[in-house]
This record gives C-alpha cells, sequence and structure tokens, in this order.
C-alpha cells in the first residue's frame, strides 16, 4: 500500500521531526509513503479569521498535490478537518457566487481521501499495536478539531496504551480546549493564556513526563507555556512516541 | 436595492463599549470572578451532561428541534399572521415592533394608559436587549424585576452576565451586602440580621417581592414560544414569580422576539423535553406557564389580567433571517448550555461580551441584531477558538462555529448583508488593514513552494537569533509564552536528503 503524507506547514517549518515520524512509522508498517512536493498549508488560518478568499487558491493547490492519491495522511486533526468539513463548504461558497463548479468539485474529491494519522493507523491499517518503545509516564490532550472536529474518539488512546513500557495516565478535564485557537491565541492573549494555563496545569497534576498531542499546533502554545514556567514536563506529538522503538528510542 | 453601507449607525444604535479581548483581560485578572464563574458552570454542565444521557432519543429531538424551527423561520410571516389573528381572537391585542425604540415607545403608552407608575417584570431577555427598564424609568415609570437573580443584578446597578442565571458572576456574600444595601430603596428592606444562606437570601426576596407582586397593575413579560394555531404564549421559570406576575396584574404587556413562535401545540413537545435538560439539568421545568389571549375564564371572573398585549419584536431579526448561513442563530431557545460549556466565557465572564447575550451564542447574535461596526460587535466572532463545545451541546443544533467564521469573514473582507431590509454591501471594519496584508503575503508565500522553501532555509539560518520576546503583533505571544525552537532543517529539507522521489 502507498499513502501520500500531507506534512502541513507547522510541521514542516518549525516541527520537521513529526514528518519524519510519520514517514519511519508508516513504513515500518508497511506502506510506501509519498511526499508530493506541490503541498503547502491547508489555509486554516486564512480560513478561521475570515478571509475565505485567500484561502481559495490553497484549497485548490491541496486538491492538486494530491489528486493521484488514494490515501493521504497528515498528523493534525485540525488540518485533516479542514480539508473535510470546510473545502467542500468553500468550495460550495465559491460556486454560489458565481466563479464555477471547480472548487467544489475539486473539494468533493480530495476530501473523503483524507486521514488523521490516527484514523490511518486504525480504520484504514487496522492496528492499534505499532510495535512502539515508550518507557515514559504520558498524559494525552485530545485537541478540539480532532475531539470534536473528525470524532477520532479513543483510537489515539488505545494507540498509545499499546505501546509497550508506556504508562497512561488520564488527563483531568481532557476535553477542554487548551486555548490555542490559531490566530485566537494572538487576537485574545490573556483568555488564550489562562486556558493553557489550566491546561498545563491540570498535565502537570498528573505526574506525566510527557504532555502528548496530535496537533502541534495546539502542543506549541502549550510547550510555550510549559517552558515559561520552567516546568519539566515536555510536549510530544503522537506520531514521535508511535515511531520510536526499542532498536530506534527517541532521542 | 444595493449600495455602500456607509455609516449612519441608526439602525440599531451602535454600543459604545470596548472590544472583547480588553473586556476580557479585566475579567481574566479577577481571581474571585473567575472562581464564581468556574464552580457554576462546572456544576451545572455536568448535570446536564447526566439529564442530557437519560434520553435515548436525543439526537432525534434535536434534530427535530431544529427542523420544527427551521420550518418556521422559512414561513415566518405566514406563522406570525396565523399568530396575530389567534391572539386577536382570543382577546388580546398584537403591536408590531420594528426596533427597539418603537418597542420601547408601545410599551410605554401601554402602561401610561393604566394610569400606573410602576410594573413588575417576568425575567426577559427582549425587554433587555431592548433596553425597556431604562425607557420606563426616563418616562417615569418604575420597573420591577421579580426573577430572583435579575432581582440581585438590578439592586447591584449591575449588568447580567449568564442567559439563565444573570447574576452568575456574585456568590452569597457578595448577594447578601448587595440586599442589604439597597433592599430598602426600593421597598421592603432587608430582614435583619441577613446570613448568605440561599435560603435566608431566598426569603428575604421573597419578602421583598411579594408587597410589589400584590400592589403591582401591570406586568411586563416575555415568552419562551408562542404557538402559531392557537394563539398561546409559553413561559418557562423556576421560582413561581413568574407565574404570579402573569396571573396577577391587571394588564399583562408580552414583548416577544418573532422568531419564538412555532406553527402547532404539538411542537411543544419537544421543546419541553429538551431545554430544561439543557438549561438547568431538569427533567421537567418547575413552572410553565400558558395562556390564550384573556381566555374564556380570564378577565371575566376577576382570574388573571383583564388585557392582554403582545408585542411582537423585530430588532433586526428579519436581517439576520436574510442572511443564509446566520439565520440558524435564530434557532436559539436561550438555554444557555452553550455558555456553560464555553471555555471562553468560563474566563472572560459575560460583561465582556457586551450584550444581554453572552457566550457562544451572544457572539453570533449579537453582531447580526446590532450590525458589526462598533469595535465590540466586530470582536466578537473571534471571542472564539472554534473549539465546538458549543455546537456539540445546543439542543438545536446551532453550528456556532460555522457563524462564527461566516461573521468574521464579514468583519474582515465586508460582504453582502442586509440591514433594516436593504441589501448592502459591508466594507470590512476598521483595523484590519494590516491583517489582510499579512494574510494575503502569508497566502502568496504558501501558494508558491519555492518561496516557501526559501523562507524556511532563512528561518532556520536566523533560528540562534530568535528573541524572547517579539515586538508588535508578536508581543501577544511572547508576553507569555516561549517561541517554538525553529528546526536546522525543514521537513522538505530531510525528504530531498533521505527519501528524494521523484514527484
Ligand atoms: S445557541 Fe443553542 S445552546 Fe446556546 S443558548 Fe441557544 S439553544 Fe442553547
Amino acid at each position: 500500500m502507498r499513502a501520500a503524507l500531507f506534512v502541513t506547514c507547522v510541521n514542516d517549518a518549525l516541527y520537521p521531526g513529526t514528518g519524519i515520524a510519520v514517514v519511519r512509522l508508516l513504513e515500518r508498517l508497511g506502506v510506501g509513503v509519498d511526499f508530493p512536493k506541490a503541498q503547502s498549508c491547508c489555509g486554516q488560518p486564512q480560513y478561521n479569521t475570515g478571509y475565505r478568499h485567500e484561502t481559495e487558491p490553497l484549497v485548490r493547490r491541496t486538491a492538486r498535490a494530491f489528486a493521484e492519491h488514494e490515501y493521504v495522511v497528515t498528523p493534525s486533526g485540525s488540518c485533516a478537518a479542514m480539508i473535510r468539513e470546510h473545502y467542500p463548504r468553500i468550495g460550495r461558497k465559491a460556486a454560489a457566487e458565481g466563479r464555477g463548479n471547480e472548487l467544489a468539485e475539486a473539494a468533493a474529491t480530495l476530501a473523503p481521501r483524507v486521514y488523521e494519522l490516527t484514523e490511518f493507523l486504525v480504520d484504514v491499517l487496522g492496528v492499534t499495536d505499532v510495535g512502539a518503545y515508550f518507557p515514559h509516564t504520558v498524559t494525552y490532550h485530545p485537541s478540539c478539531h480532532g475531539l470534536r472536529g473528525l470524532g477520532l474518539g479513543d483510537r489515539p488512546r488505545r494507540l498509545l496504551a499499546a505501546v509497550k513500557g508506556l504508562d497512561l495516565v488520564e488527563l483531568p478535564g481532557a476535553e477542554e480546549c487548551c486555548g490555542f485557537g490559531g490566530t485566537f491565541a494572538l487576537k485574545n492573549p490573556d483568555v488564550s493564556t489562562a486556558m493553557g494555563t489550566d491546561k498545563i496545569t491540570a498535565a502537570a497534576g498528573t505526574g506525566a513526563q510527557v504532555l502528548c498531542g496530535a496537533d502541534n499546533s495546539c502542543l506549541a502554545h502549550l510547550d510555550g507555556l510549559l517552558r515559561r514556567a520552567d516546568s519539566p514536563l515536555r510536549t510530544l506529538h503522537l506520531a514521535e512516541i508511535l515511531a520510536a522503538t526499542e532498536e530506534e528510542p527517541l532521542s | 436595492m444595493t449600495g455602500t453601507y456607509l455609516g449612519m449607525p441608526a439602525f440599531p444604535a451602535v454600543p459604545d463599549l470596548p472590544a472583547f479581548p480588553a473586556a476580557a483581560r479585566e475579567a481574566v485578572r479577577d481571581e474571585v470572578l473567575r472562581a464564581n464563574l468556574r464552580h457554576a458552570t462546572h456544576t451545572i454542565r455536568d448535570k446536564r451532561a447526566r439529564a442530557v444521557a437519560e434520553l435515548a432519543d436525543w439526537d432525534r429531538l434535536r434534530a427535530a428541534g431544529k427542523a420544527v424551527k427551521d420550518h418556521t423561520l422559512r414561513h415566518l410571516d405566514r406563522y406570525l399572521l396565523q399568530l396575530e389573528e389567534a391572539v386577536t381572537a382570543a382577546g388580546g391585542t398584537v403591536h408590531w415592533a420594528a426596533d427597539a425604540d418603537e418597542a420601547n415607545r408601545i410599551v410605554t403608552e401601554l402602561v401610561r394608559a393604566t394610569g400606573e407608575r410602576e410594573v413588575v417584570k417576568v425575567k426577559s431577555m427582549a425587554t433587555q436587549e431592548i433596553g425597556l427598564n431604562e425607557a420606563l424609568e426616563a418616562a417615569g415609570i418604575a420597573a420591577y424585576e421579580t426573577d430572583l437573580a435579575e432581582l440581585i443584578v438590578q439592586l447591584g446597578h449591575d449588568r447580567p452576565s449568564h442567559i439563565l442565571v444573570p447574576a452568575i458572576h456574585r456568590n452569597r456574600a457578595e448577594i447578601r451586602d448587595v440586599f442589604r444595601a439597597e433592599m430598602a430603596g426600593w421597598g421592603r428592606p432587608a430582614p435583619e440580621p441577613l446570613g448568605d444562606d440561599p435560603r435566608e437570601l431566598a426569603e428575604a426576596a421573597r419578602l421583598h417581592l411579594r408587597e410589589k407582586f400584590l400592589r403591582a397593575k401591570v406586568a411586563v413579560s416575555g415568552a419562551n414560544f408562542m404557538v402559531a394555531e392557537t394563539g398561546t404564549m409559553v413561559v418557562l421559570e423556576s421560582e413561581g414569580n413568574g407565574r404570579m406576575c402573569l396571573t396577577l396584574p391587571e394588564t399583562l404587556i408580552s414583548v416577544v422576539g418573532i422568531e419564538k413562535v412555532v406553527p402547532t401545540f404539538r411542537d411543544l413537545e419537544i421543546f419541553l423535553q429538551t431545554l430544561p435538560r439543557s438549561s438547568t439539568a431538569e427533567r421537567m421545568n418547575p413552572y410553565t406557564t400558558m395562556w390564550t389571549g384573556l381566555g374564556p375564564s380570564r378577565g371575566a371572573d376577576g382570574d388573571g389580567p383583564t388585557a392582554f398585549h403582545l408585542v411582537l419584536l423585530d430588532n433586526g431579526r428579519t436581517d439576520t433571517l436574510a442572511d443564509e448561513t446566520g439565520r440558524q442563530a435564530l434557532r436559539c431557545i436561550r438555554c444557555s448550555a452553550c455558555l456553560n460549556v464555553c471555555p471562553v466565557y468560563e474566563r472572560a465572564g459575560g460583561h465582556a461580551y457586551g450584550s444581554v447575550y453572552p457566550g457562544p451564542i451572544g457572539a453570533i447574535l449579537s453582531p447580526q441584531l446590532r450590525g458589526t461596526r462598533s469595535a465590540i460587535d466586530a470582536s466578537l466572532p473571534y471571542a472564539s477558538t472554534l473549539c465546538g463545545a458549543c455546537y456539540e451541546v445546543c439542543p438545536v443544533a446551532i453550528d456556532i462555529p460555522e457563524v462564527l467564521v461566516h461573521l468574521r469573514e464579514r468583519v474582515a473582507q465586508g460582504g453582502p448583508v442586509t440591514r433594516a431590509g436593504v441589501r448592502v454591501t459591508l466594507r470590512p471594519a476598521d483595523g484590519h488593514t494590516a491583517e489582510r496584508a499579512a494574510m494575503r503575503a502569508a497566502r502568496l508565500l504558501l501558494d508558491h513552494p519555492g518561496a516557501l522553501r526559501a523562507g524556511e532555509r532563512l528561518l532556520a539560518r536566523a533560528r540562534r537569533l530568535a528573541p524572547r520576546r517579539l515586538p508588535g503583533a508578536g508581543r501577544a505571544w511572547t508576553d507569555s509564552r516561549e517561541l517554538p525552537t525553529v528546526a536546522a532543517q525543514s521537513f522538505r529539507d530531510w525528504w530531498d536528503r533521505e527519501r528524494s522521489n521523484p514527484r
């Protein structure tokens, strides 16, 4: 089987380790990985801030970049939700504004082929034990777009629970938003910080060494707060934990 | 007709309030307020979840509620006329108010005609929306709130901060202090001594209010639902005070938003299940009062009011209805479930939203009813992380995040909108020029992978220079958070070195 990786702009520039982890993990599970170079950002920052027209070229670009792939895998719940939920909406609005059906069609053909990483592992590959090894105490924050937008349910937790050596502890108030929210973090910094502070306080209270998530944008916000507070707790993307093995442990 | 909407904020009045982020900043720093809100919202949200989980057909009730409301809104003109006919046939009088001023004028004149100088009120969001109490006061008429929480707000010279629990931001000790200091000025003083036990506080309010109920000749109410086929008004409340307002006075004036109509009596079956569970986590509402005009037995035998007036309020609702995405906000049954689960509301408090409609529903309703011209209204669509918790709990399935993004677009890019029945094209709101340029620049960069890659390399090379605090807009991040550390090489560069493929 082959799958295309949609690495997302945040992972590409700031967290390349996440993309690398996905490649290693999928290859280990026997999936050939393609990386279409024409890909870019999914357009979420523009769209969610109110610049739908600026988003359209990115919708077109993403659809074109992955036109030939049966499976498109991305390690970001919010980017997957953007493509699955909002691309069709953007396409329909463009059509309603008299700019043709091309965008709506591109969105309709792309949306059902896009999978968030844990969906791909559990639903398509049918695995929950990916042969990973990570001997640490971990707590998991389910980001809102994965949780409510995609309905990931307990897939991430099941994957983590199957990791050898990993001690998974529940995060109190896990389903509450961390306060990142894209440009919300900049437009409403006080509320954003208050929410994030409550989240890291809850995470630290679990006694975990690692706060794990499946969306690096939320993790960047939480990590920024943790480091400012000189906390020993560190953030890690789920993919990096799943990619770690006894032979190749996470450095 | 189309045109460019240039100004003249005549419709409706533009509130002169600080934008949401500034108002929220104060609230976030108020430890007492945050503790009060956290306690109240978390208690009710857990109870609501349990009450909803009891019903096996919740999803179907939710879908049915949405469908009934959508159908009614689609044929609103027809159902309102049917309602008017039914209310009139039952001995009531219907008045139509296009905006707040007109509604206030109608109510003021109706009260004047009775010769009375005071009215008792059942908690009503519509009358708060139009500022009726202030308008009556200007006309020399005192309006007494009789809902316990509303009374606390009124006595405290405060503003409501929650749809259902307007005094949610106050704790018991604060309430006791308000009662002690203010009750005497409005009527019966607070008993001495007065503790802060909830039962003692409720008793003090009961004694204070009883006097008003027995004296009042005129009452003003809202309504949760109006039934088109029968002309029936429906009010749901928890204390029974509302029922006294609705039955004791001689004249009853109800001010109700036009979106509150439902077609048939049977439709209530849905909402009388979903509303109490969503709002107070109760299986059944404690006091549900229904009346139809004056009814056959009312008036004649001295039981109930002898005059009933219904003021149907538009105040921006028809304009909201004209917007395909935004109109779903009119499905709202004001249960307040979205407030109680909203993490932003929990930290910012209700006052930051600058409206009687706070929280997620306020963030989409106020900028539609009032327009997006004021600083507060232009900032409300951004007062959310789009986490989706509000959509998940809403008993009529309003996709609040979808409407938020839609309204952000209106603020940031401008676009078509209906104001006072006229289709106009809005210009982008002020203060978005720099953001617009940044979004466009980012998009240009992102739409050219070559340029993106060059940018990434530049960033990687400058990574050692990364400052701890950024100037300008970046300060909003670095004031409280460290910046992410930039990787030495991007994923693209890694791929080219390690996995290069011909694509
Ligand atoms: S938007 Fe939905 S959840 Fe919020 S108050 Fe209205 S009906 Fe209730």
